[in-house]
């Protein structure tokens, strides 16, 4: 089973790569471009047959390690 | 009595000789503390988390330091009123495992930035900054690339009711000046019962003259046994 988590500066916190690369795109003519946010991808590969159970562990991963949650939120999707 | 001081060593940690080097000028006898110890050598006066880029700031700086062995003693040594100073990468790291509120981000111009810079005290009511007077303008380095402090509108409220604002970066002349964008140009906090220490700002790194500074003396100075 695989693990694909996001994780993303949580709204309101001022996200300056995303700024710094929506300038970027802006000033090489991508008008439409309205807003970019960097995150990071973290994926994972475990050893488990319950989608609900390993959703339940990746998401304790993400409290204890993987977002800071002063700062950060996390999506999860489970792969089969 | 010879102040003891055991600072805090992990793979990529690299000020924990400039630190035992600033702690030792001042008198003190100091210790390397590898990260896999799990316990704090008995009569520690004071743990400094040093300066550095631990694992590599892998995830993100000081994420996969707070989960080294070393990191529930140090919970329980502050827990029992230890004192704690994290420098830099220990400030990121002191966040990171909730000893000290908020969070670093990387700095709002995203360059790292390794100069010297001023700042102003703003509270001396604590072990660390006693020696220094409020609105002192001291001369120290930083060295940093995630140094933006962050904390919401309410944290940063308690932070100020609860004389826990320790630092503001500011120019010679003590006018606020942020270099990375931190929230009220914070330089420097403590935790609640004051005897949790954070700071970007790198004190060991100004103890001579000769080499640009020697403001960072008064400030360790705050934490020698009387």
């Amino acid at each position: 089973m695989k693990a694909i988590v996001n994780v993303f500066l949580k709204n309101g916190v001022l996200d300056s790569q995303g700024k710094a690369v929506e300038h970027a795109l802006s000033s090489h003519g991508y008008g439409t471009v309205s807003d970019v946010r960097v995150g990071k991808q973290i994926i994972i590969e475990m050893n488990e047959s319950d989608a609900v159970s390993a959703k339940a562990k990746v998401a304790q991963m993400c409290e204890d390690l993987l977002a800071n949650t002063v700062i950060e939120d996390y999506e999860i999707e489970i792969q089969a | 009595m010879k102040t003891k001081v055991g600072i805090i060593q992990f793979p990529g940690t690299n000020c924990e000789y400039d630190t035992q080097n600033a702690f030792a000028a001042l008198g003190c006898e100091t210790q390397i503390l590898w990260h896999k110890e799990d316990s704090i050598p008995e009569g520690t006066d004071l743990l400094v988390v040093a300066g550095g880029f631990s694992y590599g700031d892998y995830l993100r700086s000081g994420a996969i330091a707070k989960m080294s062995p070393i990191m529930k003693a140090v919970k329980e040594y502050a827990a029992n009123g230890g004192k704690v100073l994290g420098i830099c990468n220990g400030f990121q790291v002191l966040t990171e495992c909730g000893l000290l509120p908020g969070a670093l981000k990387r700095n709002e111009g995203l360059h790292f930035i390794s100069r010297h810079h001023h700042l102003k005290v703003v509270t001396n009511n604590n072990t660390f900054l006693k020696k220094c007077a409020v609105n002192d303008v001291v001369n120290i380095p930083i060295a940093h690339h995630d140094g933006n402090f962050y904390i919401d509108a309410q944290g940063l409220k308690e932070l100020y009711a609860n004389d826990q604002v320790l630092l503001h970066y500011t120019d010679e002349s003590g006018n606020i000046s942020s270099p990375n964008g931190s929230v009220d140009s914070i330089a420097g906090i403590c935790n609640v019962t004051k005897n949790v220490f954070g700071l970007m700002p790198h004190p060991e790194r100004a103890m001579e003259s000769l080499l640009g500074s020697s403001d960072g003396r008064h400030m360790l100075e705050g934490f020698l046994s009387a």
